[in-house]
């Protein structure tokens, strides 16, 4: 049985990832989970420099879900390069850097930085951060933005390149055929939804900033749909995710179009997931007779 | 090492309004630390998120623990439901835990304020353990004599009204010192109101309670030229220092996130009171 998915000439042991900002650089939840089981890790988005990120409350949970508006704290690229690196060099998977930046050339810095990195498999640029004031989403909801800022960071990226979009948009195709038009190597999607929850006992807002990325189970019918429209509308790879919670789930992302999946929010309720989405994919696939992981991706049309 | 793990509801019982009292069988009691905390995740899949609940109290065989919890919402309201039997999911044990070191051979505040007084029995065992049936730790606090080594647990615990739970197991490990808000137990007011009703003294402060008796505490502490150990709550998503949800405003730059912010889950709960900005 094969296993395996390859995104832009990089070759990854299953289709199974951790989503940005769920997973820390893997140190946390290594103590739960073998990292070398998992295709990739992509990590918390860095940027050139460390980032405070926002107040607190930060977190709030809703039905089937959670809001987050952490804002991107991040230590920044040097600690990222000096601690988080030379730790996930230990393990057998892939290595997907997220990044995060204000201004074009905070996302350039950080992807010259990383092109010294031979173990950073890719990058992924965090165009969808719905919860920072300056950059991120600001370069992600209109199609001439995100192709200036892909074209960009194309230029000086050694890795091949990931635009991770936002469903925060009227038309996350034509989000994506920006993308693919400016060179990028593969797209990832959705990031959360934007969405608000209000303390009734307080009688003000659940979260410091107001407003919050929605994601978990809830999310999950949305993220499969616009993975499904994203895959018919473009030739490059997609990587899946928006409330994975089990194997089936994943499946369905593969079977709408992704090459890949990645988990989010789920690893906050069962730190085992990722492993477990792996070994129920292996069951799946035995279980229908299945050689090869690859016809499932896309196979409903 | 922190593990998640199914465990056995042992008994359950409402000890004050909303108030809950359970013991849960796990060998996670072997490893728990004074001021740790469970991640107790509910059944129920609309509330997805684990509730972070402290540990009060490990029992002397090591094969249970007690958490002593205020029904807030949804996830504990599942929880007070659970009958001796229950099977539950939980990660644990979490946080760093009150450093214990430090009260030892002094004069120490236990403090607890409302939901925060849980804790306070665990800690209050450990550092009153080595001082049980002796008296003569008072008698210095008195200034009758010189040479002592024991630790002197003086616990204050305030709470809303006449509903003191927890006040019978911890007067057992220390001198216990009561404030309620309507005046119906002990000193009227709050903890602070307690220490200076009683005329107490410290070498060191440990507590944990809502947070303008938090400020208030390191208010004193900073005044007193005294340590005092914070022990904080926010809310929590992972549990285990990887969403940073959970951060508190740091004094210098934390050596983890490389700004001013320390999570509360990993780095704490418990804080010396210098280090952060509350």
């Amino acid at each position: 049985m094969n296993t395996k998915v390859t995104i832009a000439g990089v070759e990854f042991k299953n289709p199974v990832m951790t989503a940005s900002g769920t997973f820390g650089s893997g140190m946390e939840y290594s103590e739960f989970v073998d990292l070398n089981r998992l295709g990739a890790v992509v990590t918390k988005g860095v940027a050139n420099v460390p980032w405070p990120g926002n107040p607190t409350p930060r977190v709030a949970e809703v039905y089937g879900g959670m809001l987050n508006a952490i804002g991107l704290q991040n230590p920044g690229i040097d600690v990222f390069c000096g601690r988080d690196l030379p730790f996930l060099r230990q393990y057998d998977t892939k290595v997907i850097v997220n990044v995060c930046g204000k201004t074009v050339g905070d996302y350039v810095d950080v992807a010259e930085r990383l092109g010294e990195e031979s173990s950073v498999a890719m990058l992924e640029i965090n165009v969808s951060c719905p919860n920072v004031k300056e950059g991120a989403i600001a370069f992600g909801q209109k199609a001439d933005a995100l192709f200036r800022i892909t074209s960009e960071v194309k230029k000086h990226a050694r890795q091949p390149v990931i635009m991770k979009l936002s469903p925060n948009v009227t038309d996350i195709t034509e989000m994506a055929r920006a993308a693919e038009a400016a060179g990028a190597d593969a797209l990832s999607l959705i990031n959360t939804i934007t969405g608000m929850k209000i303390d009734i006992q307080r009688r003000t807002f659940a979260l410091a900033n107001k407003t919050g990325g929605l994601s978990g189970p809830a999310i999950k019918p949305v993220a499969v749909r616009m993975v499904y429209q994203t895959a018919q509308a473009v030739k490059i790879p997609i990587i899946g995710m928006g409330g994975i919670a089990t194997a089936e789930d994943a499946i369905e992302f593969l079977l709408a179009g992704a090459t890949a999946v990645s988990i989010g929010a789920m690893n906050f309720v069962n730190p085992y997931v990722t492993v477990e989405v792996v070994e129920g994919i292996e069951s799946y696939l035995e279980r229908w007779g299945i050689e090869d992981v690859r016809e499932l991706i896309g196979a409903v049309r | 090492m922190k593990q998640k793990i199914t465990a056995t509801v042992l008994s359950q019982k409402e000890i004050a309004p909303d108030i809950f009292d359970m013991w849960i069988a796990t060998k996670l009691a072997e490893q728990a630390v004074p001021g740790q905390f469970l991640c107790i995740y509910p059944k129920d899949r609309s509330t997805l998120l684990p509730r972070p609940i402290s540990i009060c109290e490990a029992a002397e065989n090591k094969e249970s623990l007690r958490i002593v919890y205020r029904v807030a919402g949804q996830g504990t309201k599942e929880f007070s439901g659970y009958q001796a039997g229950e099977r539950i999911s939980l990660l644990g044990t979490l946080g760093n835990g009150f450093p214990l070191e430090a009260g030892k051979g002094k004069k120490v505040f236990l403090m607890g304020g409302g939901i925060g007084v849980p804790p306070i029995l665990q800690l209050a065992k450990a550092l009153g353990q080595e001082t049980r049936g002796c008296e003569s730790r008072k008698r210095v606090v008195h200034g009758q004599e010189t040479q002592e080594q024991g630790t002197l647990v003086q616990i204050i615990v305030g709470y809303r009204d006449g509903h003191l739970f927890l006040a019978d197991d911890l007067s057992k490990y220390g001198d216990l010192y009561l404030a309620t808000e309507d005046g119906s137990a002990g000193t009227k007011g709050n903890v602070m109101d307690a220490v200076a009703a009683n005329g107490l003294e410290a070498d060191v402060i440990f507590a944990c309670g809502p947070m303008p008796m938090l400020r208030a505490i390191k208010q004193y502490a900073l005044e007193k030229e005294i340590p005092a150990y914070l022990s904080l709550e926010e809310h929590m998503a992972c549990g285990v220092g990887a969403c940073l949800g959970c951060v508190v405003k740091t004094r210098e730059i934390d050596h983890h996130s490389h700004v001013h912010n320390a999570r509360i889950c990993t780095d704490g709960p418990v804080f010396e009171a210098r280090e952060v900005d509350i």
